[in-house]
């Protein structure tokens, strides 16, 4: 009884508090959530407000509790690498940590050094920027750690710059740096910032993040490249299983949450996962359901992908049937968000679309425009959306 | 005052985050002397901030992160101004040292922290040039009359040593009828012994050593890609000192060129080597290797794209570079070129001196 009352404590504590927002995608890493959000959202009311931020980004925010946590860049190389907390109701900041780069800063135009969405585990934040810098923070902006992979291994760089989120699970940061030079991804202690392993990755400029693909109990890190995918034990780095016929370097995989994962391959690939997480089986193909910049989501069976032509596609996961498709207002950068009823996303101009998908012929319901430039995916606080651009942090609600 | 039990706390958190190291090394140490800073006062934060001086970048930042613990109860009454400000002032400390002194006097005291700027023109670290330089810049866009202007941007333009402020002061200065040479402002490297092409087919020719990289003699020829080749001269007059490697030896794909240079410095000395390309490359100093990155085509070509610490021997010193072009055939990706320049550790252009 001990054995099994201490295993039930465990797998409370592993389960995201509700409301809280996690990492890049939200604490599913699919885009999801059940929660209702109001249809039109306003810019300014009781529950809604914006904040000006000290630096750029793309970068979404994460939400633990009632606090909203982001990251940024500034100066004039971007040199300074901001991590941020604001109080959810009213939008007063909390905190404002300032590191340096130790990598290089040079990116597109079009991104920037605060690219790659924070991670928590509900406790503490994981921070990871183009530079590759990484840094851990307690919840109350109190540097528990910090690291330069570029510092250690200074070809690792992308002339391009670098995206790709890192996930924390088993309490391990999975940290993908992967480019065309010296290409690694790391798996990090959480508590102290040292090494647990270091995994040699394809030579080849990758701005996907890594996923993790769990069931109860089992959790592997999925690692993304133009080769593939390999599923990963968190806490040895060690591989689990390869898929070997490639895959895109922009858009991230998906997990369902039930077994299956949705990869950028030929389109999508659905990958049917063994519940005991050791082998995979490719279910189906599509090649219509290619993503442009953005990743799918998924919730209740049905998978959503915006491509670049701005279509997007509502498909069953189970089978890649296409159930219906609608053109948007683009272009667009973001991943969308779904709930129960509606989906959200936002055009790379600021256009807020809000699209009934649960309707008989889903159509765009409700727009809203921001006047600035939206690259980020949104993300979730209680009855609200989250976005950012490069200089302001809006909560939309009703 | 420091009492001893801070005073030991401080010793023991400098300790640990001086001897942090690449790859986590000392992280275990510094995890715990992180935590200590809760037991310290405001008045710690000078002996922290000194201890940059003896901190790698990445301590530096274990620093800034133990500091902002410290500070978080600290205010303006208790925040040690005058040490913070005799840190920056000291120019025996670290460039870095002092920029985070600067950062943080400017975060509690901003206006104690802009009156410094002005003192900032002649200053060694960069960073800090770089507020001057700003203010004259900004001053010199409203000031009347436009001889007053052009005297500051002038000014600007002489103590400026990010090339962003450099290429808008000139910039600037041309609108108003003034004469630039970015060339030898920025002391761009435009005369080269240029040999090529090899093969880089499936990129092998990045890894393939060549027989310049043997043995370097510019009066050798070799068997190239396409025959026999040998070394012929190769300069730019573009402003930014870009070398276009098309324009020598036409639009070729999968190749390798070498570009040799000499540098005649009348001193030993340590500079940075400034290259900018969108190729990969690699670069030997003395017939050393100095760097090697391999990557095509992400993002332009820039200038201090790459910026690399290492050193000139008195006398002649023998610089050899590896452009590589790779397969690829999107029009942006026909781009095979480079621009070059050398600097001391503060961004001031090395020009080459005539040998003795």
């Amino acid at each position: 009884m001990k054995t099994l009352g201490s295993l039930f404590f465990v797998t409370l504590a592993l389960l995201p508090a509700q409301g809280d927002w996690l990492m890049f995608r939200g604490s599913n890493g699919n885009g999801s959530t059940h929660r209702s959000l109001p249809v039109t959202l306003k810019t300014q009311g009781d529950k809604s407000w914006s904040q000006d931020l000290p630096g750029r980004g793309i970068a979404s925010p994460v939400v633990v509790g009632n606090t909203i946590f982001l990251s940024a860049s500034s100066g004039p190389y971007q040199e300074d690498l901001h991590v941020l907390a604001y109080d959810s109701s009213d939008g007063k900041q909390l905190w404002q940590r300032t590191l340096k780069a130790t990598g290089r800063t040079v990116c597109h135009k079009k991104t920037c050094v605060a690219a790659s969405t924070l991670a928590s585990d509900g406790k503490g934040l994981i921070a990871q920027f183009s530079s590759n810098d990484v840094f851990a923070f307690d919840l109350a902006g109190n540097l528990k750690w910090a690291r330069g992979l570029t510092f250690d291994h200074p070809n690792i760089a992308n002339g391009l710059g670098m995206s790709s989120s890192p996930v924390v699970v088993q309490g391990v940061a999975v940290i993908q740096v992967e480019n065309d030079a010296d290409s690694y991804s790391f798996g990090l202690d959480l508590q102290n910032g040292t090494t647990l392993w270091l995994k040699k990755r394809p030579k080849a400029a990758n701005w996907t993040s890594p996923v993790i693909i769990n069931t109860k109990g089992r959790s592997l890190v999925g690692l993304q490249s133009k080769e593939g995918m390999t599923a990963i034990e968190p806490k040895t780095g060690k591989t689990v299983w390869d898929y070997q016929d490639g895959a895109s370097t922009i858009p991230s995989s998906t997990w369902t949450g039930k077994g299956i994962l949705l990869l950028p391959s030929h389109g999508i690939t659905a990958l049917q996962v063994a519940p005991d997480l050791q082998s995979f089986e490719p279910i189906w193909v599509d090649n219509k359901l290619k993503p442009g910049t953005g990743s799918p989501s998924c919730l209740d069976g049905f998978l959503y992908v915006v491509n670049n032509a701005n279509v997007l596609s509502c498909a069953s996961v189970e089978t890649g049937d296409i159930q219906w498709r609608l053109r948007l207002q683009g272009p667009i950068s973001g991943s969308p968000l779904i709930t129960a009823d509606h989906l959200y996303i936002f055009s790379e101009d600021g256009l807020g679309q809000v699209v009934n998908i649960k309707a008989e012929k889903p159509e765009v319901i409700h727009t809203f425009d921001l006047n600035d430039t939206i690259l980020c995916t949104p993300a979730v606080a209680k009855d609200a959306i989250l976005v950012r651009s490069d200089s302001k942090l809006w909560k939309l609600s009703d | 005052m420091v009492c001893q039990v801070e005073a030991d706390y401080e010793k023991n958190i400098i300790r640990a985050f001086t001897q942090l190291d690449a790859h986590g090394q000392g992280n275990l140490k510094a995890v715990q002397a992180i935590s200590w800073a809760d037991k310290l006062a405001p008045k710690s934060i000078p002996t922290l901030l000194q201890a940059m001086n003896q901190a790698n970048p990445v301590g530096d930042n274990w620093i800034r992160g133990a500091i902002a613990r410290i500070a978080a109860s600290s205010d303006r009454a208790t925040f040690p101004k005058a040490s913070v400000k005799a840190i920056i002032q000291n120019h025996d400390n670290e460039g870095s040292t002092r920029r985070a002194a600067f950062e943080i006097l400017r975060q509690h005291h901003p206006s104690d922290a802009e009156a410094l700027i002005p003192s900032f023109l002649h200053d060694r670290e960069p960073s800090l040039r770089r507020e001057a330089i700003q203010v004259i810049l900004e001053d010199a866009e409203t000031a009347t009359p436009p001889a007053r202007s052009i005297a500051l941007f002038q000014e600007g333009l002489q103590h400026a040593r990010d090339v962003d402020q450099i290429k808008q002061a000139s910039q600037s200065l041309k609108s108003r009828g003034q004469d630039i040479d970015l060339i030898t402002l920025l002391g761009f490297q435009t005369r080269w012994k240029m040999v090529g092409p090899f093969d880089n087919t499936g990129r092998e020719g990045f890894s393939a050593v060549y027989e310049p990289e043997k043995k370097l003699s510019t009066k050798a020829s070799y068997p190239g890609k396409n025959g026999q080749v040998s070394w012929s001269s190769f300069s730019t007059n573009d402003p930014l000192g870009l070398l276009d490697i098309n324009h020598h030896y036409g639009e070729l794909k999968e190749v390798v060129a070498y570009a040799h240079t000499s540098f005649y410095s009348p001193k030993s000395q340590k500079v940075q080597f400034r290259l900018g390309s969108k190729n990969a490359w690699k670069i030997w100093v003395n017939h050393r290797l100095l760097f090697a990155r391999e990557e095509y085509h992400r993002g332009g070509t820039r200038v201090d794209q790459f910026i690399l610490d290492g050193s000139l021997q008195k006398g002649d010193n023998q610089i050899l570079l590896k452009i590589c072009q790779n397969e690829q055939t999107q029009p942006w990706t026909k781009n095979w070129e480079f621009c070059f320049r050398i600097t001391d550790p503060t961004g001031k252009v090395i020009q080459e001196a005539a040998p003795q």
